[in-house]
This record gives C-alpha cells, structure tokens and sequence, in this order.
C-alpha cells in the first residue's frame, strides 16, 4: 500500500501547500509548485512500488504484488508523471492544486486497480479512479465540451459501474466469495449455469467501457475531444492500462475455467468468444470510423478502439501466453497516446489544435514536435523498430499460437494485422499533414505560421517517451522480461 | 591459333574507328569523311591478308580464335571463317565504301542553322561504320552469345541512319523495321534459349553437330523441336526478307537514305540468308526438311510476287525494294530445294552444288548489283532534289518513274553505268548476275523441276520490270526533270558506281574468281547431305 | 564481408547526420549524403572483391535479440544477397548524384533517403525473418514522404498514399504469413523462432495445406512490391509522382526487396505451396509483362512509359523466379540487377534530366523539341538505356533475359514462347519512346520553311547544360549495365553457387514441374 499511501499524502500536501502558500502567487507559479510536489508524490509511490517487490498475496489476499502489479504500477505511474509534467507546462488551469491532486487520487486508484485481488477492492478501487477522472474530465469549466464530456463519461461510467457491481454481486451471491482463487476454485468445480453467463456478461460489459470497445465506446470520441487535453491523455493512457490489468486479472485467475475456446473452430462456449466479438468490433469499427474523421482528438479516439481490439486479442492470448505481450503493448500504446496528446498540448499553447489540419506545417514551426509526433504516430500505426510494432508483432503472435488460423482467434489476428495496413492511413494523414504540408495563414499575424516554443520540461518528457518508444522497440526484452 | 587475332581485327576496325569519330569533336568535315572512309576500307585491306593465307580447301573454320568467355552460359568468344564467310566479308568491305562515297552529301556539312542531327556527319560516319563491324561480327561470329549480339546491335545504327536521314516517312519506317526484325529475332533468341536449355551449348558447330547426329531431335521431344525451328525461322525469315514476311522491306528501302539502303540491301539482308546457310540448315536439317515444300512456296511467292509487285511500283526506289525480294528469294528457293531433295534420292550431289554454288554467287552478286542499282536511283533523287530545291526545301523527294526521260542523252557515263546495273540485276549473261541465277535454276530444275518452273515466271517479270526501268528514264524525248539541265555523274558519284560496275564484268566474266572460295565447302556440304 | 553490416549502421548514421546538418547547410547535407552511400558502395565493393562463393549463406553477425520469441539479430550473405547489395550501394551513390540539384529540405531529404537505403541493405543481409521484416518496414515508410515532399507536385500525395498502402498492405500479408508459420512450426514441435534456417526446416513437417496457405500470402506480400499484377497498380503512379531519385531507387532498387522477399523467404520455406501456386505466378507475371508493355506502348506521359517498363520488367523477373529452377533463378537475380541499373539510368534521364530542363514529360510536348540536339548527352544517354531495356545484347538486361527464357523453357516451352512475345514488346514500347522523345522533332524541311518554328526552336537552346554530377552518376551506370552485359559471370559466379546451397534447393526442387 506504499504507493497509495505516497500518491495520497502527496495529494493532500499539494492542497494543503497550494491553500497556505498560493492564494497570492500567480496561477503558473501555483501549478509549478503542485505539479512538482505532484511528481515527487509520483516518485515516491515509484521507490515504494518497486521495493514492495512481489510479496504475491497481501492483507488477507486482498491485493497482490505479482509481476504484473509490478509492472502496471510502474507504468501507470510513469504515465501519470508525464500526463503530470505536461499539464505543468502547457495548462491554463484555474484550480492547479485541485487538477494536481485529482490526477494523484486517480493515480492512487490505478495502482490498487493493478493489484486487486478481491472483487470489493477491484470495485472501490476503480470507483476511486472513475470519480477522478470525471471531474478531470470537465476539469475546464470555462468549455462547454469540456463539461458535455463529463457528462458522458460519467453517464457512461456510471451505467457501467452498476453493470459491474450487478455482475459482482450475482458472482458473490453464486460462488459465494469475493476471492478470486476462491471463484475460480468454485467455478472449476461446478458447471456453468445461465446466471453465471449473465454475471460474466455484466462484468465484460463494464471491461467493454473501460477499454472503450465497440460497442461501449461511445464516450470516447466525445471525451477525447472535449476534456482538457491532460485529462485525455490520462484517460487515454493510464486508465486503460491500469484497467486492462484489472480485468485481465479479474478474467482469467478469477474466471479462467469459464472462458471457454476460441483457439479452434469448433471451439467452446464461455467469456472468451464475447471478448472475440468484442475485440472484431472494435477493430473493424475503430479503423473504418478513423478514417472519416477530420478532428485530430477524435481520430485518435478511434485510433484507441482500435488498439481495444487488439488489447482484446492481447487478453484471450494472455491465457496462454502470460500478461507480458498484452502489457507491453497497453504500456507502450499509452506511452504514444500520451505523447500525441502532449504535442497537442504544447501546440495548443499558440494556436488552435482540433483539426487535422491544424497540424499544417508543424515542420517549420516546431522541429521537434514534429519529430516526436512522428514517433509516436509511427509507433500507433506499428511501424518497426518502434515499440507499437513489436507490441503487436508479439500480440498477434500470441493469438497465432493458440491454435494457428484454425479459430476465431487466429483469424481475429489476421484480421488486426490487415486492418493495420487501413490503420496506416489514417496515421498518414496526421503526418502528412504536420511533416508535409505547409502551414496557410490567412494573415502574416495568424498564429498557425508562428513558430512554436517548447517549454523544457515538456520538451524532455517528450523526448523521453519518444526515447522510451524507440529503446523499448528495439530491445522488448527489457519488458519481456519481467514476466 | 593465330599470333595476330585477324577476324577481331576485320570486326572491331570499324567500332575503334566509329569510337574514335565520336570522341573527336570538332574535326573538320573533311577529315570526318577521310577518317570514315579510311576505316571502312580496312575491311578490305584485311580481307586481302585473308585471302592470302585462306586455303579453301580447307573445309573447317579458319583463323579461329576461341576464348572462353562467360563459363556460367558456357560462352567462348569464338570466330572463325570458311568460304561463306570470306564471302561476305568481302561483299561487305567492297559496298560499305562504296555506300559512304554515295552518302558523301551526309558527310558534309549541313546548313548552319539546322537543328537536326543531320548537321553531323560525324554521327552518320560513327553510325556507318558501327553498322559494317555489327554486319562483319554476324559472319564471323560462331557462338549464338555474340553473334547475336552484332546481329541485334546493327539494327541500332540502321535505325538512326535511316530515321535521320531519311525521307518524310522515315520514322515510321525505321520503326517498323526494327520491330519486326527484333520480334523475329525475339522467337528466335527463344529457341537458342530452348537449345542451352537441352544441350548446355550456344557454339554453331557444336549445335550444328547435334542437330547432325539427332541428338536435338530427341532432346527436343513432344513438338518442341518444330517449336525452336519456327522461332529461329522466323528471325531469318523476316530479316531476309521470306514472303511474306517482307511488308516492312519496301517502305524501310524507299525512306533510306541512299547509302543506307544500298548497305541493307547489300549486305544486311545477306546476314538473313547467312543465317538460313550457318545456322538453320546445319542445326534443324531434319525440320527443315519437313517444312520444305511449304518453304518453297513461299519462296517462290517471294519470286513470283516480287517481280509482279516490282511491275507496279513507279517509285524507284520500290522497285528496286521488291526487286530485292525477288533475288534474295532466289537464294532461299534453292536453299529449300536442297533440303527438300535431302535423303529423296542419291543422285542429288550435281544439283544440289550446282544450287548451293549459285545461292552464294547470287548473295554476292545481288549484293553489288542490288547496291549500284540503289546508288543510281539515288543519282536521281539527287537531281530532282536539285530540280525542286529552287523552289522549295532541299527534303528527299521521291523519285518516280515518270520524273524523267531521255537521260541516256543526257548524262551518257551515268546511263552506261545504270544500265549495267539493270542488266547484272536483269542476269544478262557474260555480267554477274547471270551466273548465280544460271546455277540456281540449274540445281533446282534436278532437285525440284515445279518450283523451277514456276520461278521462270518471275524471271520473265524481272526482266519486264528491270526493262521499263530502263526504257522509260533512259530512252524516249528528254522530259520531267531531265527536260531542264542533267549533270552527269560528278567524280564522287563516278567513284562510288565505277568500282561496283567493274567488279560485275569481271565477276561475270570470271566467276571462277569467286567459286574458288567456296567450291570444295560446297562440295562437301552438297555430298554429305543426309538426314539424321 | 564482415564489414557488409557497416553500410546499415552508415547509412542510418548518414541519415541522422544528414538530417542535422541540414538545418544549416544544404551542401553540408549533401556530402555527408554522397561521403555516405559512397561509403555503403565501396564497402560492397571490398566485400565483393573478397567473396570467396560457396552454398549457404555466410553469417556475419548472429545476436539474440528477443529472446522470448527466439528472435536473433542475424545478419549473413550469399551471392544473390551480394548481388542486389552492390546494386543497393551503387543505386544509392548515383541517387544521391542525381539529388545534388534538389533544394528543398535538403536535410531532410537526404535523411528519409538514406533512412530508405540503410533498411533496404537491411533486408539483404537479414538472414532472420524478424530482422529482414523490421528492415523491410523500415524502408516502406520513408518513401512516403519523399513522395508527397518532393514529388510532381499534382499527384504526389495521392501516389505517395497509394504507393505506401499497398506496400503495407504487402508487408501486412507477410507479417501475417510470417506469424502464422511461426505459430505453425511452435504447433509442429519446434522452438519458437524467425529464423529463416529454423522456420524452413519447421516447414517440411507442416500440412499441404498450411504450406499453401503460407505460400500464398507470404509470396503474395512480397509480390506486391516486386509489381506483380494485379498489384502493380502502386508502382506507375508511385514512380512518376516521386523525385528523381526516388523513382530511380523505387524502380531499381525497392521493387527487387519484393523479389527478394518471394525468392529468399517464400520460395524456399514453402515449396509446397511454391509447386501448386506456380502455374498461376507465371500467368501473373506473363500477363502483367504484356499488360503493362501494352500500357506503355499507348502513354502519353513519358514517365509512365518507363514506370510501366518498370512492371513489365518485374513481370521477367517474377516469371524467372515462377519456373522455379536453378537457371532461371539465376536469370531472374541477374535481371534484378539489371533492371536496377537500367531503370535507374531511364528515370534520370526522364525526370531530372528532361523534365527538370523542359518541365513536361507530355511526349506530345516532347516531340515538338529537337531535344537530341538540345541535350545531346541525355538523348545518348536514354538510347543506351532504351537499348539495354529492351534486351539488347552488350547491355546486362540481355543475359538475364537469355538466362531467363533458358531457364523457363527447362519448366515450360510455353511459358518461354510467351516471354520472347514479351520481349517484343519491351522492344516495340521503348523504340517508341526513344523515337518520339527525342527525335520526335520537326523534320529540318518544315524548320526551314517555317521561320516561326525555327524561333521557336532556337529559344530553346537555353537549357542548363548537364551537371557533372549527372554525368558521372550516368556513367557509373552505364559503366555497369555494360560490364556486366558482357561479363555476366562476375555475378552469376556468385548466383549460381549460393542457389545450391541446401535451403535454396528445397525451392528449387520443390518446384520442378
């Protein structure tokens, strides 16, 4: 519990700070003071992540600290201190101390999402990360956008909260534990019942919202586009992979013997072929969708569907073939996301940066940006020897050995590899636009020729995760490894 | 082996003289013509070295030179010369001087403000010489490798000789012309390939062996080999010309400038005919044989239809053109008789030499007589090119059989000298003409009596065309163009017809001089005819 | 030999060098370019002159990589791959050459260009599938923005899209034969691993099934680069919209990673699936020659003309590889280089050398220029190059064709007979366009009459003569295309005995008919 205790306490000191030394600094001076109190809370729920080491089962198997909640926590944080350190350079928040501290809250709720071992503390802990991240979400009181997003998100969320809850409940009242050894232990000694199939309806529901899959993706494309970029970038990244872990490990320790087969054609009915079904919608969807669209955030919305269904196919395979691809893959997709919403961030410093074609010129305008962009992008659409490829390489790999092309999970790899090739597409256009076409102004003062200055601190945490998308592309064993 | 490589030097000559043309910039015209003609004559001078150490009566390749070349393909670089080639070497030194002194106006220079290649004459002697050492390389060259190498690459000079300096619808010509000669010779670089494909061997005298003994027969099976015979056929074919593959010869030998079309018909369709004697006889004996009777049709339609076609030309230069078809037919319809009487009955051998003898004397023949008579009608085009350049652009003009008459009275050397042409072409006996047409017909009368009959039928047209040729721009009241002033020939023009028109008296009054060279070849290709 | 990885690791260096200095000095930017590629070109060279041949392929570097899915970092060569490795150096010096005049984001150019090369030397020496698709990928995405930065500006961005798409979705069709055969060989017993040894010997316990199926879309994703019809339609598009340079690496050098690709990956993993597909790669290859022959007869763009040769060219290519024997193997690697050169040398002489002095590649507009005599050196230079295009002898396309039909008529008769109706239309298509490029202009007899046309004509003497950089770039390849038209052994000594080698062989005897 170090890690939460560290976010929280560091929560609590950034509010305490800002309320008895801020009321008189100016607004920049305040975010500077919270997001550095913010990175050092970050810094220290890292240390205290890391020399929790793997205890495996704790406070009465209510949390575990396995490699995975290792790594998740790791990762999570690393994104949250980036998410962190841009919103420091490139926010024009009203209430720094406030954003600072709910990021840190909902922080503090991935890294006990990423060790959960109980269905109470799983539930409290996502509820914990949810509730922040719809208050970030309409964090900008000033954009109506801002506010319809929180209100979809928190409609969305909130159905889905219940489903889960229902779904929990039903489990709780079958099996008659909130343990997960214990459910599956139970499960693996009793033969599926309908009530059962609704209850792990209900529950991949609620993963469906989380993952923003098709078809409960409808609140991404508006919150992406509407929440205030830091906030998107921390759902967009931090929360899908905290979540991922959540689920993977609700899915498989805790209703592994319900899965069912999709290795083969014939298969075996059980969660594994909603999740198939899920993963091909979001895949298809995501990609057809991106490609109609003509605004940036919204694009990568359907961008992130996309990467759902893989993150999908990444959970069936991880039965299999252990959590290493799919965390790989969630991290370093997060990584990307993040970074993509960084440039937008920094650029929205100057001019406007909604549409595509906002991006016009970047080239000339920031160099650097645009390096890092084309870093991130390249990585989203897997282009070697970026680490968005190899995640996919080693995903579909895992799919693949299931069973080969025999079964629904193979195919669904195929089918992910050629939507790829559409995926390129649209990741073209984005780059096309920043590295190819020059920028129109419609008068010499219009701010979308001037150049763009990078603050440092942005600019360092941009080229660390463009360092981070190259170093783990070339050498994934560092990931790999782990597990 | 020889110290000094003597064939590379009669073939390379001219390339190191063309090289040397076009790294020489800005000499003077005249030195352009001294330099060209001077390497064009070495082929000549060699040929004299040739002669002298020739022994004919040796029947297998001489002054070979063979070096391995690419192990990959089992190429050797491999030339040699027999009696046939000797031939035709000489044919070649004699006419391509005498094609570059009738294309003296081409080596001059042009007027100043031309923008047209033509302006250079050290283009078109770089050209004509390139196009003598590709012509020299295909009668010497023994390996398919190279050989089709030279074979390909003197499309490339005739090409640009006779689509720049050719007349109106030269492009057009020139492009036909090669198209046709390189989509015969795509079917048959098919076949050579299908050869390597079975006998690891691209040497003619090993194929040639191979074909002898039936080893290709059996190798080839299921069809193939009648396959690879077409497709070689057909590169021959077309580049002879056989009728009727002939359709691109006419326009090609009207649009020429003169020089060039006296060389494609002296020596350039001989290169067909060579290869019919070389490459195709010795390697597909067998199929040959087989598609004799068809062959011989078509050759006499080559005859026959030739002549006929020639009596309706009024364009000169056509005539001349389809005049060619219906020499060059000659040779292949005794070629074909040959095959044809193979393996039907022993008392072949008279006949069968007889024909062999007189196809060659015929290429050699027809070569200096189809080339003065291409010289001569370019004496005309010169002067109505004259006659019209008051009033209009230079341009080539075509020339008509109407644009003149009375020239005899006019320019006397010249008409003397063009009717000495006409009268070789025609086969007047005691000029060049007479003697290979003679043994032609000889042979084929005991090989195959129908088609030699059927062949007179062309020689009277000959004659009937070859005569109003004569009448009609020689004879009768000055008119057309002759009406006005006619200069007789000018020393330039003189020195290109006076050597070609000695050279046919002499032949035809010594052939002896010729068939020495290839008399024992003949005699043993004509008594080891046998089918494998 | 051991020095062959160098020219990747010089010529991503290059690209990040070139890619710095840009920003302050164009001609900075340019020498570190050519002071680079000629380096990857004199480091094939000294490999080559090295080369001892034997069977196999010889290992330089072999590093575990990823571990967890037996992936190795194993770089090796055998004469083909050293065949198309000094293509790729000589390509990449004479590209830059012919790039020396571009001065639009000269940095940048210069790094995506060698970006391009440094992955394309990737792939030839990759002897792990892992490492030769990473390689692969890393040049597919360059080309894109050398397309849509520096191309003809109206249809850059359409054709760069096109041109990128379809080779991801080639590379896609790998990834995922790739994969699968993995995932096969891991089903079958093996140890999870890419490489090409491993997965080939994996593959002979593989089902008839599989083996097609793997055949199908691992050659088919390769195909799609090397321009095989029906997936050639990216490459006439994506040629004539792309900068000189571009178009000449395109053609010359990026179509053969996909021949490459079906030769070393598809082929001799999967003969199985290469005897059933086999007839139905030679109708492919033997359409696509007449097909885009024909197209190129009719173009009136001039560039066109050469990008549509280009597929024709390939359609010999693929066909060579289709017959499945050592010979026509052999042809088709010899034709690989030969094309490289060749259509290196036409697409300099169209797109820098005409359409940068003329802008227009109209052969209407062309022909109205008596462009032999306004750029005589460019008007040689493209006969040359046509000559060497349609087969003529004395240029390297001619043995590779020969070698080619040789070997397709070991196979097939008919199959060769289609071929030599190819050549004449390679033939009759180049004639033409040599004809009405550049000795399309006014016959002197209308010049003379007509004082307007000769004004007209007389204005146009004016053209920038040839750079010196475009001449020795022209030299080099036409030094080339000549050398190795005549002595064709320097590199089928090479060829031949890397196609003997056991893994090569399995190809080879699997597709015997």
């Amino acid at each position: 519990m170090v890690p939460e205790a560290a976010l929280v306490i560091g929560a609590l000191f950034v509010l305490t700070l800002d309320l008895a030394f801020g009321r008189r600094r100016s607004l920049e001076s305040r975010l500077y003071l919270a997001v550095i109190t913010g990175t050092a809370a970050v810094v220290a729920a890292m240390y205290g992540a890391f020399s929790s080491g793997l205890a495996g089962s704790v406070f009465g198997g209510a949390l575990i600290l396995d490699e995975l909640t290792m790594a998740t926590r790791l990762g999570v944080l690393v994104l949250a201190w980036i998410t962190l350190t841009l919103a420091g350079s490139t926010a024009r928040l009203r209430h720094p101390a406030e954003f600072v501290a709910i990021v840190l809250f909902a922080t503090a709720g991935f890294t006990l999402m990423a060790a959960a071992q109980q269905l109470l503390v799983a539930f409290v802990a996502l509820e914990l990360a949810s509730l922040s991240l719809y208050i970030l979400a309409g964090f900008d009181k000033s954009k109506p956008e801002s506010a319809e997003a929180a209100l979809k998100y928190f409609l969305f969320g909130g159905m889905s909260a219940a489903f889960l809850l229902f779904g929990f409940s039903l489990i709780y009242g079958l099996t008659g534990s909130i343990e997960l050894h214990e459910i599956s232990a139970h499960l693996a000694g009793h033969p599926p019942t309908p009530l059962l199939s609704v209850a792990l309806v209900m529950v991949l529901v609620a993963f469906g919202f989380k993952a923003a899959a098709a078809p409960f993706h409808l609140w991404a494309p508006d919150v992406y586009e509407g929440a205030p970029v830091s906030s998107a970038a921390l759902i967009a990244s931090a929360s899908k992979l905290a979540g991922l872990t959540l689920f993977v490990r609700l899915l498989w320790p805790g209703f592994g013997p319900g899965a069912g087969n999709v290795s083969t054609a014939a298969g075996a009915p059980g969660w594994l072929a909603i999740v198939a079904c899920l993963s091909a919608a979001s895949l298809l969807l995501g990609n057809l969708a991106a490609l109609a669209q003509s605004n940036l955030r919204r694009l990568l919305a359907y961008s992130a569907i996309a990467h759902a269904g893989v993150m999908l196919l990444g959970v069936i395979a991880a039965g299999d073939a252990g959590n290493g691809p799919l965390f790989y893959y969630v991290f370093t997709y997060g990584i990307a996301t993040v970074g993509a919403f960084g440039v937008i961030a920094v650029i929205e410093r100057t001019s406007p940066c909604q549409r595509i074609t906002d991006l016009a010129g970047l080239y000339r305008r920031s160099p650097l940006l645009t390096g890092c962009l084309a870093i991130y992008i390249l990585s989203l659409a897997g282009i070697p020897p970026l680490a968005g490829f190899f995640g996919k390489f080693t995903v579909f790999a895992a799919a693949l050995n299931l069973g080969g092309v025999a079964g629904p999970a193979g195919w669904l790899a195929i089918l992910a590899i050629f939507l790829s090739a559409v995926a390129l597409y649209y990741y073209l256009v984005i780059l096309k636009q920043a590295l190819v076409v020059a920028p129109t102004a419609v008068t010499s003062s219009d701010p979308v020729t001037n150049p763009i200055t990078v603050p440092a601190d942005a600019a360092i945490v941009l080229v660390f995760a463009a360092l981070i998308l190259v170093v783990l592309g070339l050498f994934p064993s560092f990931v790999l490894r782990i597990f | 082996m020889n110290a000094v490589p003597l064939l590379s030097l009669v073939v390379f000559t001219p390339w190191i003289g063309a090289t040397v043309l076009a790294l020489l910039r800005g000499i003077s015209p005249a030195t352009t013509r001294a330099l060209t003609l001077a390497f064009s004559l070495s082929t000549l001078a060699l040929s004299g070295l040739l002669l002298s150490e020739f022994d004919p009566h040796s029947l297998s390749p001489q002054f070979v030179e063979r070096h391995p070349w690419i192990v990959a393909l089992n190429v050797h670089y491999h030339l040699g010369l027999d009696g046939l080639s000797l031939l035709l070497v000489l044919l070649t030194g004699l006419i391509t001087p005498a094609a570059l002194l009738a294309s003296w106006s081409h080596l001059s220079p042009s007027p100043p403000l031309s923008v047209s290649p033509s302006a250079d004459p050290r283009l078109f002697g770089s050209l004509f010489l390139l196009l003598q050492g590709a012509a020299l390389g295909v009668f010497l060259a023994l390996d398919f490798f190279h050989w089709f190498l030279f074979w390909e690459l003197s499309l490339v000079p005739a090409f640009f000789l006779i689509k720049l300096w050719g007349g109106p619808g030269a492009p057009r010509a020139a492009y036909q012309f090669v198209v046709y000669t390189i989509g015969g010779s795509a079917f048959m670089l098919v076949g050579f390939a299908a050869l390597f494909a079975v006998s690891g061997t691209l040497d003619f005298t090993q194929l040639a062996q191979l074909g002898r003994d039936g080893t290709l027969a059996v190798k080839l099976s299921g069809g193939a080999h009648e396959v690879v015979f077409l497709g070689v056929l057909l590169g021959f074919a077309v580049k002879v010309p056989l009728w009727p593959f002939h359709t691109w010869l006419p326009a090609t030998y009207a649009e020429a400038p003169t020089g060039a079309a006296m060389f494609l018909t002296g020596v350039m369709s001989k290169m067909g005919v060579y290869g019919f004697l070389r490459i195709l006889w010795p390697i597909f004996p067998a199929p040959l044989h087989n598609a004799a009777p068809w062959l011989i049709a078509l050759a006499l339609g080559g005859v026959v239809f030739g002549a006929f076609a020639a009596m309706k030309q009024t364009d000169l230069k056509r005539m001349v053109a389809y005049s060619s078809i219906n020499h060059l037919s000659y040779c292949l319809l005794a070629l074909f008789a040959v095959s044809y009487a193979t393996g039907r009955n022993v008392a072949t051998g008279p006949a069968a030499s007889a024909a062999l003898s007189g196809t060659l004397l015929q290429m050699f023949n027809h070569g200096l007589s189809a080339a003065a008579l291409f010289a001569c009608v370019g004496v005309l085009q010169t002067r109505i090119a004259h006659a019209l350049s008051r009033s209009r652009g230079t341009g080539v003009p075509p020339v008509s059989l109407h644009d003149f008459g009375g020239v005899r009275t006019a320019a006397p050397i010249f008409a003397g000298l063009c009717g000495l042409s006409l009268f070789s072409s025609l086969g007047l006996p005691g000029l060049n003409g007479f003697v290979g047409e003679f043994l032609i017909f000889r042979g084929v009368f005991g090989l195959h009596p129908v088609a030699a009959a059927i062949a007179t039928l062309g020689l009277l047209a000959t004659a009937l065309f070859l005569l109003t040729f004569w009448q009609r721009v020689f004879h009768g009241p000055r008119a057309g163009v002759t009406a006005t002033a006619f200069a007789d020939l000018n020393p330039i023009e003189l020195a290109t017809l006076l050597p070609l028109a000695a050279l046919m008296v002499v032949f035809g009054l010594f052939p002896g001089l010729l068939t020495v060279l290839f008399n024992p070849l003949i005699t043993s290709w004509a008594d080891h005819l046998t089918l494998p | 030999m051991n020095a062959l990885p160098l020219t990747i690791y010089v010529s991503f260096a290059g690209a990040l060098l070139a890619l710095a200095a840009g920003t302050r000095s164009h001609a900075a930017a340019r020498w570190i370019a050519l002071v680079s590629a000629l380096t990857s070109f004199a480091l094939t060279l000294l490999a080559a002159s090295s080369f001892a041949p034997s069977p196999g392929l010889q290992t330089i570097i072999d590093l575990p990589w990823i571990a967890e899915l037996g992936i190795r970092y194993h770089l090796a060569a055998d004469g083909i791959s050293l065949t198309l490795l000094v293509l790729t150096g000589l390509a990449a010096t004479v590209g830059v050459l012919f790039s020396w005049n571009i001065e639009h984001r000269v940095g940048e150019f210069f790094a995506l260009y060698l970006t391009l090369i440094g992955g394309v030397f990737g792939v030839f020496l990759s002897a792990d599938a892992f490492t030769m698709f990473v390689f692969y990928e890393i040049a597919i995405v360059p080309k894109y923005f050398l397309i849509a930065n520096w191309g003809s500006p109206v249809t850059r961005e359409h054709a760069a899209m096109k041109l990128v798409l379809y080779s991801f979705a080639g590379s896609a069709l790998v990834l995922a034969g790739l994969l699968w055969a993995n995932a096969a060989a891991v089903a079958h017993g093996s140890v999870s691993s890419f490489s090409l040894n491993d997965l080939a010997a994996a593959a002979t316990h593989f089902s008839r099934g599989e083996q097609i199926g793997l055949f199908a879309l691992v050659f088919t994703g390769f195909a799609v680069l090397a321009g095989m019809f029906p997936f050639h339609t990216w490459a006439p598009t994506g040629h004539v919209a792309a900068p000189t340079a571009a178009s000449m690496l395109l053609a010359g050098v990026v179509m053969k990673l996909g021949a490459y690709g079906c030769l070393r990956v598809a082929m001799p993993l999967f003969p199985v699936g290469l005897a059933f597909w086999q007839p139905t790669i030679a109708a492919l290859a033997i359409i696509g020659i007449f097909y885009a022959g024909f197209i190129a007869l009719v173009q009136d763009d001039f560039k066109f003309v050469i990008g549509y040769s280009s597929v024709s060219h390939m359609g010999f290519v693929l066909l060579g590889l289709a017959a499945a024997n050592a010979t026509a193997v052999a042809g088709a690697v010899l034709q690989m280089f030969s094309h490289g050169v060749i259509a290196g040398l036409l697409f300099a002489v169209v797109g820098r050398m005409v359409y940068e002095r003329t802008h227009t590649r109209q052969l209407a507009d062309l022909r109205q220029l008596p462009l032999h005599r306004l750029l005589p050196f460019a008007a040689l230079t493209f006969v040359l190059a046509g000559l060497a295009s349609m087969g003529m002898p004395g240029f390297s396309g001619f043995p590779a064709e020969l070698t080619i039909l040789i070997g397709v008529w070991k196979t097939s008769p008919v199959w060769a007979l289609f071929a030599g109706g190819g050549i004449l239309v390679a033939a009759a298509f180049t004639l033409r366009a040599i004809q009405v490029s550049f000795f399309g202009s006014i016959p002197l007899s209308r010049v003379v009459a007509s004082g307007s046309e000769l004004t007209h004509a007389g204005s146009l003497h004016h053209y920038e003569s040839i750079t010196l950089a475009e001449k020795v770039g022209t030299a080099l390849l036409l030094a080339a295309t000549v050398y190795i038209g005549l002595k064709p052994d320097v590199l089928l000594d090479w060829i031949i005995p890397a196609l003997q080698s056991p893994f090569m062989q399995a190809a080879l005897k699997g597709g015997s008919l």
